[in-house]
């Protein structure tokens, strides 16, 4: 029984792949507790580097970046998830209609077109229609990309929603709107919110493309980071590393919380 | 707009199957319009303006001149000589950049196979318990920010960085391996890049195989390697094109591991694209013109795997 799902050596590929995987966060992580200026050399444990990102001479624009990424991935992430949903209750509950697969499609476009090219694209298209690079700019282009992203938890959730509750709520009067918000919405949450995290890291995760619509002396984490380390890898830029390390695994780990949580109410 | 009306040709009335039961049939049009209107004048529109501003001549300063020209396919593909007076022949510069990076997209999509299918066999195959745990283990690098983890793979590997620093320790070199701006660190960056989402669509394909089928071919005396290679892998052929597609694609336009791990030998598409819109120098329509080649690529694998799905169907 056991002897066709085993093959030799396959533990330790898996092994290896958590090793590959691991290995450089692991060692930046243990690296941004370095007490010394250099990053070669140990100079006992220290939080001095969490300081400095704090209040070191490079604090203010890493403020201010941190500040950018993380309220462009909360409103991207947020628009982005309402646009997800009215498109998978209209794809997943509406039946046929014509233009379904055209409209399937676009909605997956952004996952499909390489990320330089949509940088290109909307770099130049911001420019030509005059829009000034910054803060706009780069939010538009991050809902845009986010789409694919909320929709796909969001529509595999609803898929596996039997129409029966909604069904048994317009049965005894409920409007569409009552049968949507008290029915459907708490149905769909755990996907809402699988959505939503997706979403928010995807946004706050992305280099290409807010690095070509930002504009000059706009700033989000990714970039600044990007702009410090052309210069070397400076132990701050460890410490802010692993902040953000720490930040998704935060994510991974309420995001898998809500994936159980939704297990345990599909009936 | 009027692709959004609802069928109605088909059935009118809302039977269980046929949706409608929440009564959202009438509302399909505004229910898709925030979509239809971000990704159509976000995405679409800007990828037919890029198309367009491919075919105009450049300025200067960087951006456009309205006039619709050649030039930028032609300095893609052609050598004129230094005044653009001599016979054409083929120009090498830009070919060999997109050859390389194909050819680096492949390399690490094989790598990135050979182990990843091992791993996704071993997840799928772990009494559940410990298959959540290491599906999370293999999830949460997906999660961590690709700039950090390129970061990370560079402190790494570079000259004085610790693995040099432990190996030479170990005594098992004498000098530091010269790892970064070489092939070999890009490669590494891709494949470390992108091995999760290799495992990720191997591993969904591995957890619906049948094992009754590798059972049934073991009764017949097939030994494990035959069993692997004539029932399973043509079973989860899907999972591995999948997985191949999303490790294959993003490598072809990747930007960080060949910026940050490689250097000026290491030049890739998506360096080529970056550089023609950085500051003055730039060429707006030659990079519009290289992202056009590049989605053309892109559009081709895209191509070949929907056939390879539907060939795979009928079985």
């Amino acid at each position: 029984m056991k002897g066709v799902r085993h093959y030799p050596g396959f533990l330790a590929m898996a092994v290896a792949c958590l090793v590959i995987l691991y290995a450089p966060l692991i060692v930046v992580t243990i690296y941004s507790f370095n007490g010394s200026t250099s990053i070669t050399t140990w100079g006992g444990a220290s939080l001095r580097w969490y300081g400095a990102v704090f209040t070191g001479p490079d604090a203010p624009r890493f403020k201010a970046a941190a500040w950018n990424s993380l309220s462009i991935a909360f409103l991207a992430a947020t628009t982005a998830t309402a646009i997800a949903v009215a498109a998978a209750v209209a794809m997943i509950r509406g039946g046929r209609f014509r233009g379904k697969s055209l409209t399937f499609a676009l909605i997956n476009l952004p996952l499909m077109v390489p990320e330089i090219v949509t940088a290109v694209a909307c770099l130049i298209f911001f420019s030509a229609i005059g829009l000034t690079p910054g803060y706009l700019t780069i939010l538009i282009a991050h809902i845009t990309f986010c789409i694919p992203f909320a929709y796909l938890p969001i529509a595999a959730r609803l898929t596996g929603i039997e129409e029966s509750y909604e069904q048994a709520a317009r049965d005894l009067y409920a409007t569409r709107a009552q049968a949507f918000r008290l029915i459907l919405v708490p149905l769909m949450m755990p996907g809402i919110l699988s959505g939503f995290l997706l979403a928010f890291i995807i946004s706050l995760d992305d280099f290409i493309i807010t690095n070509f619509v930002k504009g000059a002396g706009m700033e989000t984490l990714p970039t600044a980071i990007f702009g410090s380390v052309k210069q070397g890898i400076k132990p701050d830029i460890m410490a802010i590393s692993t902040m953000m390390l720490a930040t998704s695994v935060l994510f991974v780990t309420l995001s898998y919380l809500a994936n159980r949580i939704g297990q345990k109410t599909r009936s | 707009m009027a692709g959004i009306a609802p069928n109605t040709g088909g059935k009118t009335d809302s039977g269980p199957k046929t949706g409608g039961s929440g009564g959202y049939r009438g509302i399909i049009g505004p229910l898709l319009l925030p979509t239809w209107v971000m990704i159509g004048v976000f995405l679409v529109l800007p990828v037919l303006l890029m198309a367009i501003y491919s075919f105009l001549t450049k300025e200067f300063r960087g951006g456009v001149i309205w006039d619709f020209t050649l030039a930028a396919y032609d300095q893609f593909f052609l050598n004129r000589g230094l005044f653009g007076d001599e016979p054409p022949v083929l120009e090498w510069t830009y070919v060999t950049i997109f050859w390389r990076s194909i050819w680096q997209a492949g390399l690490a999509t094989l790598v990135c196979l050979i182990v990843g299918f091992p791993t996704a066999w071993f997840i799928a195959t772990r009494p559940p318990a410990s298959r959540a745990v290491w599906l999370f283990l293999v999830t949460v690098p997906y999660w961590v920010n690709l700039l950090i983890r390129t970061v990370s793979l560079k402190f790494l590997i570079r000259d004085t960085g610790p693995l040099n620093e432990g190996l030479m320790a170990l005594g098992l070199i004498d000098a530091p391996l010269p790892l970064v701006n070489t092939n070999l660190a890009v490669q590494l960056g891709l494949f470390y890049s992108y091995l999760p989402f290799m495992v990720l669509p191997i591993y969904a394909a591995v957890e619906r195989y049948n094992f009754a089928l590798s059972e049934a071919a073991a009764d017949l005396y097939a030994d494990r390697w035959t069993i692997l290679r004539h029932i399973v892998l043509p079973v989860v052929r899907p999972g591995i094109i999948a997985g191949c597609i999303l490790v294959f694609v993003p490598s072809l336009g990747a930007f960080l591991a060949p910026d940050l791990l490689g250097g000026a030998k290491t030049f890739m598409i998506g360096s080529l694209i970056d550089e023609q819109f950085r500051g003055s120098q730039g060429n707006w329509p030659f990079g519009a013109a290289a992202a056009m080649i590049l989605m053309t690529l892109v559009l081709i694998v895209l191509l070949i795997y929907a056939r390879a799905q539907t060939k795979g169907e009928p079985r």
